[in-house]
């Protein structure tokens, strides 16, 4: 891959354990992205995946190695990578319209009053909350509170979206409506977007790459998994698609056996060249482009080509 | 069904309150002519001994007292005899002083303990052995320093009032929300518009109910330093009014301390509900 937007190179997170020991929750882990990506991570409890969030938002900092965007390392958070918090994290006593206000406020620092509401207000029409700006978020629903977290995270127009299960504590309508709405925007505006998530539909749903995790601890990045359906899948139709099953499988079979064993079973993975899956055949294969060959044909058998 | 519950309620309070009443009535009414003397015996006897009146006041004598001081709250006849109103002024504006000082205290000195742990650990063994001492065991001390009687008053008063808001300033700074912290750190907001416009709002309904625990114990303590330090004030009053035996201006100045108390507290409990936030 030629255009690495975002590239966490070699990143590790250690924390002091009992007695002196050191517990790793990963490390050497090397992860890239491209400009306009919609990349997802899947993984068990404890792999270390909200770390890997909570680091490229500089909310935490690796213990060893660097995470660079952009072309700039990163050192600490920044108003280019917003971030929606899996609690959503509204600050109760501010309105719908005071939550995103803040959000713009704090980028543009100069702005009047006025023009910080109007720029908030577009973004809450964004979402679909157009009539609830006055309300707090205690009386909003579980949805429309993660639509105002969504609002305040674009709202800042920031370079990349990082999502840490956005939709976990929601019901399954309200999710379904929601992914929809999430990747909508993310097509329309072209934002780079990073995500944790349980679900492997929502993967499938949202994401072009889905970034496979071993468990932890010492949990390392196993396969990236290109998503061979075509950008304009719809999800009604999703699992109609004639490749859905065979990623669909791909990815529970990692979860359910692979991601235990993957350590033993592979001794030769290489961390910087972490094997590129993609589902189909060659000619119906979807990919980004690359000058690379590819491994093809079904589940990552042996350790394909990637940079 | 609620307002029926609080006409229930009122009807329940009003009689009590004509049973506490009739039975105090009771207890201390005449009982008729005991002993049969001169009159002018009598006379110099009282109604005690003569018609068998308790020593302690009915509540028509405190009724009939209360209404003379409510019809003139604020004379003036030189310092030992002055108006309740004027008497309550005192205490409360010498409350209001000590309160306010510990209040430009606390808050602060608060916000810095709670956003600092090395601060918070190392203040702890002051605060843990500052915080149980009785405020009128600074008296003499307050009295030696200061040198005057009614600053010493307001001093007790400031360090009484100042261990509650501080003890709930630190720990509604220290108990913010990681997330709502994390949401200013993602929107790089700088450290001093942070304190304002995510730990304070977070932070202010632990930090009033430690005002409104500030507040009930200031108008506590008043009461005893005034005993102490005399001269005005409505601690004063009440020695005062013992030392003239005048058991009826005591209970009336009880039934007053309770009433400003009790405003004192619903006034910070309305600020309190003012910066609540439903979660």
């Amino acid at each position: 891959m030629t255009d690495k937007f975002i590239s966490i190179e070699g990143i590790a997170k250690r924390y002091p354990g009992a007695g002196g020991a050191t517990t790793t929750i990963f490390e050497n882990l090397w992860l890239s992205m491209a400009r306009g990506e919609f990349a997802c991570v899947i993984g068990h409890s404890g792999c270390g995946k909200t770390t890997v969030l909570n680091i490229l938002a500089g909310l935490d900092a690796p213990s060893e190695g660097a995470v660079i965007v952009d072309g700039q390392a990163i050192s600490g958070t920044s108003l280019d990578r917003a971030v929606i918090f899996q609690s959503h994290a509204l600050l109760p006593w501010r309105t719908v319209l005071g939550n995103v206000g803040y959000a713009v406020s704090s980028k543009w620092r100069s702005w009047d009053r006025a023009k910080v509401r109007a720029h908030a207000q577009t973004f809450i029409d964004l979402v679909g909350l157009t009539g609830s700006e006055h309300k707090r978020p205690s009386e909003l629903s579980g949805g429309m509170k993660q639509r105002v977290g969504i609002a305040r995270a674009l709202s800042i127009t920031p370079k990349m979206m990082l999502m840490d299960e956005p939709f976990s504590a929601l019901d399954a309508l309200t999710r379904g409506t929601l992914q929809d709405e999430v990747r909508r925007i993310c097509l329309e505006t072209g934002q780079t977007a990073f995500m944790i998530t349980h679900d492997v539909d929502e993967a499938i749903y949202l994401a072009d790459k889905i970034f496979l995790m071993t468990n932890g601890p010492g949990a390392v990045l196993a396969e990236v998994v290109e998503n061979p359906l075509p950008r304009d899948r719809g999800r009604t139709d999703l699992h109609r698609h004639p490749l859905y099953y065979a990623l669909r499988n791909h990815i529970v079979d990692f979860l359910v056996t692979r991601s235990k064993t993957f350590a033993a079973e592979t001794p030769g993975h290489d961390p910087r060249h972490v094997p590129v899956v993609q589902i189909g055949k060659p000619g119906l294969t979807i990919a980004a482009a690359s000058d690379e060959p590819r491994q093809t044909w079904m589940p990552g058998s042996n350790p394909g080509l990637s940079a | 069904m609620t307002s029926s519950l609080r006409v229930r309620a009122g009807l329940v309070s009003i009689v009590l309150l004509a049973a506490f009443l009739g039975i105090w009535h009771l207890a201390t009414r005449s009982t008729g002519a005991t002993t049969t003397m001169s009159p002018e015996y009598a006379k110099l006897m009282g109604l005690t001994a003569t018609q068998g009146k308790s020593a302690m006041p009915g509540p028509l004598d405190v009724g009939a007292k209360l209404w003379e001081h409510v019809r003139r709250p604020f004379y003036d006849n030189g310092p030992n005899d002055k108006g309740l109103g004027i008497q309550l002024g005192y205490s409360i504006a010498r409350v209001g002083i000590g309160y306010l000082l510990a209040v430009l205290v606390a808050i602060p000195l608060g916000f810095l303990i709670g956003m600092s742990p090395l601060l918070s650990k190392a203040l702890d063994p002051f605060i843990q052995v500052l915080k149980p001492i009785s405020p009128l065991a600074w008296m003499p001390l307050a009295l030696y320093t200061i040198k005057d009687s009614s600053v010493s008053a307001i001093f007790v008063i400031f360090i009484c009032s100042i261990w509650p808001m501080l003890l709930n300033t630190v720990f509604g700074v220290a108990s913010v929300r990681k997330e709502w912290i994390n949401v200013a750190r993602t929107l790089e907001v700088g450290t001093i518009r942070r304190a304002f416009t995510v730990i304070l709002p977070a932070a202010a309904p632990t930090i009033l109910t430690g005002m409104r625990i500030s507040i009930g114990i200031a108008w506590l303590v008043i009461v005893a330093a005034e005993m102490l330090v005399g001269g005005t004030g409505i601690g004063y009053f009440v020695w005062n009014e013992w030392n003239n035996l005048s058991i009826t201006n005591v209970i009336i100045a009880i039934l007053l301390i309770g009433v400003v108390g009790m405003l004192l507290d619903q006034i910070l409990a309305r600020f309190t509900r003012m910066v609540t936030f439903p979660e």
